[in-house]
């Protein structure tokens, strides 16, 4: 059973450099301790389940690479060189986009204007709008041929279609790393498939994922490694294939890594 | 436009007699309104234009013909255009999720500056003489640059030290204000520089500030080529990349119809004639014998008007064509989106207040020199009108939502009211009490429509 407690640790692709390294990051709002020295890496055409509880600082922890909210400590690095994310706008120049869980949409603004905001193309002084509405066509066209709706503010789109415009915009510019924020919490079933397919699309592509979720079928569908947190500290990175559901609910719930559960605690999981 | 789901988030709340009411409505103007999705108009907008109509008609028919005489028209375009060149920034503004209750107030001290430096300062302590061909044009740079950095310094309070704008401006309304008393002890600043007076659209001798028969009607037909060509240009555009059009007919309408409001504004000022003992003295300066019928030299359109109508173009081009524009709605719609987005929110905000500051300072120019003075209190409750307009206009205080052209609309709408109210002498108090009630009634209206609208 491999548990590490620590980045570098042999992932599935040994000897390359990590497209994205985390050491021992630690965050603190007040006095209160979100993030703990967690370390976390993430290789090219790898996806990375991202699980714990509720406040175990999965979100804080994927925001400081975002640049949302930099990290009061630790290091970052992106292929393999030391990076400074102080805003969303770094985090993009790298090559790092975020799927956020709220999606991060501007309602009043139709599907192009929020795929390339803050990224418009400009024609002869002036937006192209019509430059944007086509590269936005072709890219939702990929994730959802029934998306028709390209002029209307995407207060009026349903959740699945909402759902489609923030990932657009996320692989509208090619990112290297993807950052998904509890993507299918908000779909049905047939657009949580979609999204999957789509995951294994980006992966296919060489993209990284880190992929935060709730849902542990979700994560070990479609992850290589998995990433526990607890409390704001990093359980363990465990390989998909080396552990069971059970014992990764044992980590999220418990906070240890599968060595440490006894079988009675285990057993205490489905009581 | 949609149909919503039971137990939508937009339709939660909504009192149930509220929303069957609107549902008859709709159901009712369910033909009308299809024809207007094709023709892709702010169907909103076309609302505000039906009451505009209504409210000029109505008192066309009170006050028995005089309401829509060419005389009253020109007024009270010339009366609208100040509030309107103020509340085109002031809709960004709300857009931004921001409020400036110091226009007033700023519009005092910027007007009042300009009349110190035009009457005082240019003429008396670096004496060049009161009369010189270019000091309008440095005054009323002076006066624009100071007012961007009187805004802009408001707006960096707002965005960058994270006071709330009513705050901040509600201290710029007292400062300000206060500051024109330490000019002159609160005198009279008069007279303003004859050409700068023209600005205000009235008449010095036999300058008339304003554009005369001709170039009023090369002004419009060189506003409605360039809507044409708009309309032109942006069809090609989206043919080029294989997007739906719109019909030709529909086209055909839209395009028709604005040219007709501008060519509207040029034939109605073309129609008021110079007062009789300015047209005389033109006539005898230009060597024109006065015909038999009367002397009729047409007025064209007033200077206030023409930038005006420079400003509302200017604005509405950044507000829907430039970066900062978009940026401004997207705060509006979603500020912590906007910043995750990478857009500069801080910035962005203070730009806004400083675009707010030099169109304040356009409007002062207007009104000193339609004046001819600068008194202490120049712009007292401006403020109020500026934000009604923009109101009025279809912008909503929860961000987001709001357009240039409705602003000016809503402005026009105010002063048709109050110009209406003041030729059926209606007294002041009762002015403002239907002001007032229009003012609440017309936002009460609209949040029920744009309620069943999501």
């Amino acid at each position: 059973m491999a548990v590490s407690q620590h980045a570098g640790t042999p992932a599935p692709s040994t000897q390359r450099v990590p497209l994205v390294e985390l050491r021992n990051i630690r965050v603190s709002f007040g006095g209160v301790r979100a993030v703990e020295g967690v370390s976390m890496d993430l290789y090219p055409g790898e996806v990375v389940g991202v699980v714990g509880g509720n406040g175990a600082g999965k979100t804080t922890l994927m925001r400081t690479l975002s640049g949302a909210r930099p990290p009061d400590a630790g290091q970052i690095l992106v292929n393999g060189q030391p990076v400074t994310i102080a805003n969303p706008r770094d985090a993009k120049a790298l090559g790092i986009e975020t799927i956020y869980q709220t999606l991060a949409l501007a309602d009043n603004l139709d599907a192009p204007a929020n795929c390339f905001l803050g990224r418009e193309i400009m024609g002869g002084g002036s937006l192209n709008d019509s430059a944007m509405e086509s590269e936005t066509r072709k890219v939702i066209g990929r994730l959802n041929p029934n998306f028709k709706n390209f002029k209307t503010p995407v207060l009026r789109l349903s959740g699945g279609q909402r759902q489609a415009v923030a990932i657009a915009r996320a692989i509208q510019f090619n990112a290297k790393a993807l950052i998904m924020d509890e993507p299918t919490a908000a779909l049905g079933p047939a657009e949580t498939s979609q999204v999957h397919n789509l995951v294994r699309q980006l992966k296919s592509e060489g993209i990284g994922i880190f992929l935060v979720s709730h849902d542990i079928h979700d994560v070990f569908d479609l992850s290589e490694r998995i990433s526990v947190m607890y409390h704001g500290r990093l359980v363990g990175t465990v390989n998909k294939n080396d552990v069971t559901t059970d014992e990764v609910l044992g980590m999220i719930i418990l906070g240890k890594p599968p060595t440490k559960l006894t079988s009675q605690e285990l057993a205490g999981l489905h009581g | 436009m949609s149909v919503s789901a039971p137990g939508d988030a937009t339709t939660e709340g909504t009192p149930a007699a509220a929303r069957s009411f609107g549902d008859s409505v709709s159901a009712a103007f369910s033909p009308i309104t299809d024809r207007l999705r094709v023709l892709e108009v702010d169907t909103r907008m076309l609302g505000m234009l039906g009451a505009l109509v209504i409210i000029w008609v109505g008192f066309n028919i009170l006050s028995g013909g005089t309401f829509l005489s060419p005389r009253n028209l020109w007024n009270l375009s010339v009366q609208s255009a100040s509030i309107a060149i103020m509340a085109t920034g002031m809709v960004l503004i709300i857009v931004s999720r921001n409020i400036d209750l110091s226009v007033g107030s700023m519009l005092g001290f910027l007007g009042y500056t300009m009349a110190m430096i035009q009457a005082v300062w240019i003429p008396n302590e670096l004496g060049f003489g009161h009369e010189q061909p270019w000091i309008w044009i440095i005054t009323l740079i002076l006066g624009i640059a100071l007012g961007f950095f009187v805004g802009g310094l408001q707006g960096f309070v707002v965005a960058y030290a994270g006071v709330p704008s009513f705050i901040v401006t509600l201290g710029g309304l007292l400062v300000w204000r206060g500051l024109i008393f330490r000019y002159a002890q609160g005198q009279t600043i008069a007279p303003m520089e004859s050409t700068f007076q023209m600005l205000g659209g009235g008449t010095v001798g036999t300058r008339v500030g304003a554009l005369g028969e001709w170039p009023s009607w090369i002004l419009g037909i060189v506003l409605s080529v360039a809507i044409v060509y708009l309309q032109i240009s942006s069809r090609r555009r989206r043919r080029k990349y294989g997007f739906p059009v719109r019909p030709l007919w529909a086209e055909g309408l839209v395009g028709a119809v604005s040219c007709g409001i501008v060519l509207g504004v040029v034939l109605v000022a073309n129609n008021y004639p110079l007062p009789v003992n300015v047209a005389i003295a033109y006539a005898e300066e230009h060597g024109i014998t006065a015909p038999p019928g009367g002397l009729f030299i047409p007025t064209g359109v007033a200077f206030p008007v023409m930038i005006m109508l420079i400003v509302t173009l200017v604005v509405t081009f950044l507000a829907t064509r430039r970066r900062f524009g978009r940026y401004v709605y997207a705060i509006g719609g979603n500020p912590d989106a906007a910043a995750l987005a990478g857009i500069n929110v801080r910035r962005t905000i203070m730009l806004t207040f400083a675009l707010m500051g030099s169109l304040a300072a356009i409007s002062a120019a207007v009104q000193t020199a339609r004046l001819n003075a600068a008194v202490t209190n120049l712009g007292i409750q401006n403020e109020l009108d500026v934000i009604s307009a923009a109101v009025i206009g279809g912008t909503s205080f929860s961000g987001g939502i709001g357009t240039v052209p409705g602003a000016i609309l809503g402005a026009v709408v105010m002063q048709s009211l109050r110009s209406g109210m003041v030729l059926l002498l209606v007294d002041s108090p009762t002015q403002d009490i239907v002001v007032g009630v229009v003012l609440v009634v017309a936002v009460g209206l609209d949040t029920l429509v744009r309620r069943r609208s999501r």
